[in-house]
């Protein structure tokens, strides 16, 4: 390689050094910002190394698993409620609309909702969280246990109505 | 070491390169997306949670891992030219862009398409979408600055100090769904370990991975013929080349 290129090489390669240290120190420093929800370990007993907590009545974005069995429906309307759960405590979730399909027991969820009191939210909207495995249903319930059940075959009008969520 | 890659330097040896590469990158296209397509999209077993949406994974899938390794071609290609100063790696870099554009547009779409029924939203400001939303616009970025120059090797510098710019970019997407909490879920297939998708599910996908890899090729291959010759318009191979198709008309 001549030196002239050489050269260029070597300043490419500082310029870009740099320039990755400055984005991966900004990415480090806004690391909590960079988050999109809240676990609900976070949410009671707070967040990062300052252990900072959220404010009751502040905006917010939870993420957690749907603790199984229990999912309340109100009868009559379409409000709900439901508790979620990461590692540690357990934080009510309130929510009167329509769910996504992927909505079940068990299966993550993201909710955006106002914190009320320490371990509740009153949730505007409820997304549900993929996870990355794929298998057909026959493999699922050999493997999980878990039916697959139609969208269309779930629900009040089933003659024999089973929890399909 | 890459002395083998010199002679390339020219545009005439690049354009037969081109023209020699083109029909493998072709047939490995038409046979990987139309047995890949076809195999996923209608003899695939269902999703035990998603039934039939997961098949938009097929196209999406491919288009994502695929507009990632096109961005790093596409800054090697830039780094390339910073060093050695070659006029074809440029035109390689912007002869890659509008591919990479598109294919990041590809993944961006399908997945808000697939994003609606499956996690209620089109579109959420987690780390993942929005990095693959700021590769779309380095892409755009790349081609704009490229196009704003009149003196090409001027332009050529610019936007490959961009392209270059813009690698960091590229681990944040892949570990996005790692570092932060995020909507969009794991890695499924780029991941060490045994891929988390059952085996049938698996094959169509990885054959519709290489038929998207031949289909980027051509495409690619084309698009850096007609760089080729919309700069080297002058030179007496091009118009050898130009006369001697006319003939044949």
């Amino acid at each position: 390689m001549n030196p002239r290129r050489k050269q260029r090489l070597i300043t490419v390669g500082v310029i870009g050094g740099l320039l990755i240290g400055a984005v991966s120190l900004m990415l480090f420093a806004l690391n909590e910002n960079i988050d999109l929800f809240y676990t609900p370990s976070e949410i009671i007993d707070g967040k990062g190394k300052d252990g900072s907590k959220p404010q009751i009545g502040q905006r917010l974005r939870i993420g957690g698993l749907v603790v199984e069995g229990s999912v309340t429906r109100n009868q009559d309307t379409l409000a709900v409620e439901f508790d979620l759960i990461d590692t540690g405590p357990v934080v009510k979730i309130s929510y009167i609309g329509i769910l996504p399909d992927l909505f079940r027991e068990g299966q993550g969820i993201v909710a955006t909702g106002v914190l009320q009191a320490d371990n509740l939210i009153v949730a505007e909207e409820v997304l549900a969280k993929h996870d990355e495995e794929y298998m057909p249903p026959e493999l699922a319930e050999k493997l999980k246990g878990i039916k697959h059940v139609k969208p269309s075959d779930a629900g009040i009008n089933s003659p024999n109505p089973s929890p399909s969520y | 070491m890459f002395t083998w890659l010199h002679p390339y330097a020219k545009t005439e040896r690049a354009y037969a390169l081109c023209n020699t590469l083109f029909p493998y990158f072709l047939v490995t296209a038409v046979v990987g997306l139309t047995v890949g397509f076809i195999w996923g999209l209608l003899f695939a077993p269902p999703d035990y949670q998603q039934g039939d949406s997961f098949r938009i994974i097929y196209i999406h899938v491919p288009s994502a891992i695929l507009a990632m390794s096109t961005y790093v071609a596409m800054a090697t290609a830039g780094l390339v030219g910073l060093v050695w100063q070659w006029k074809t790696a440029y035109m390689s870099m912007i002869a890659i862009a509008p591919v990479g554009a598109l294919l990041t547009f590809i993944s961006l779409f399908t997945g808000a398409a697939w994003g609606k029924p499956m996690w209620g939203t089109w579109w959420i400001w987690d780390a993942r979408l929005t990095a693959q939303l700021i590769l779309f616009f380095l892409y755009l970025g790349v081609m704009a600055l490229y196009g704003a120059f009149s003196d090409k090797t001027q332009a050529g510098k610019s936007a490959a100090v961009m392209a270059l710019v813009g690698v960091i970019n590229i681990p944040i997407i892949h570990y996005s769904v790692e570092w932060w909490n995020t909507l969009h879920q794991g890695a499924t297939i780029t991941k060490f370990g045994k891929p988390s998708i059952a085996p049938s599910m698996l094959w169509p996908l990885l054959i519709s991975i290489v038929g998207m890899i031949g289909l980027i090729g051509s495409l690619v291959m084309m698009n850096l013929k007609n760089q080729i010759l919309r700069r080297e318009l002058h030179r007496p191979w091009v118009i050898a080349l130009l006369s001697q198709s006319k003939k044949e008309q």
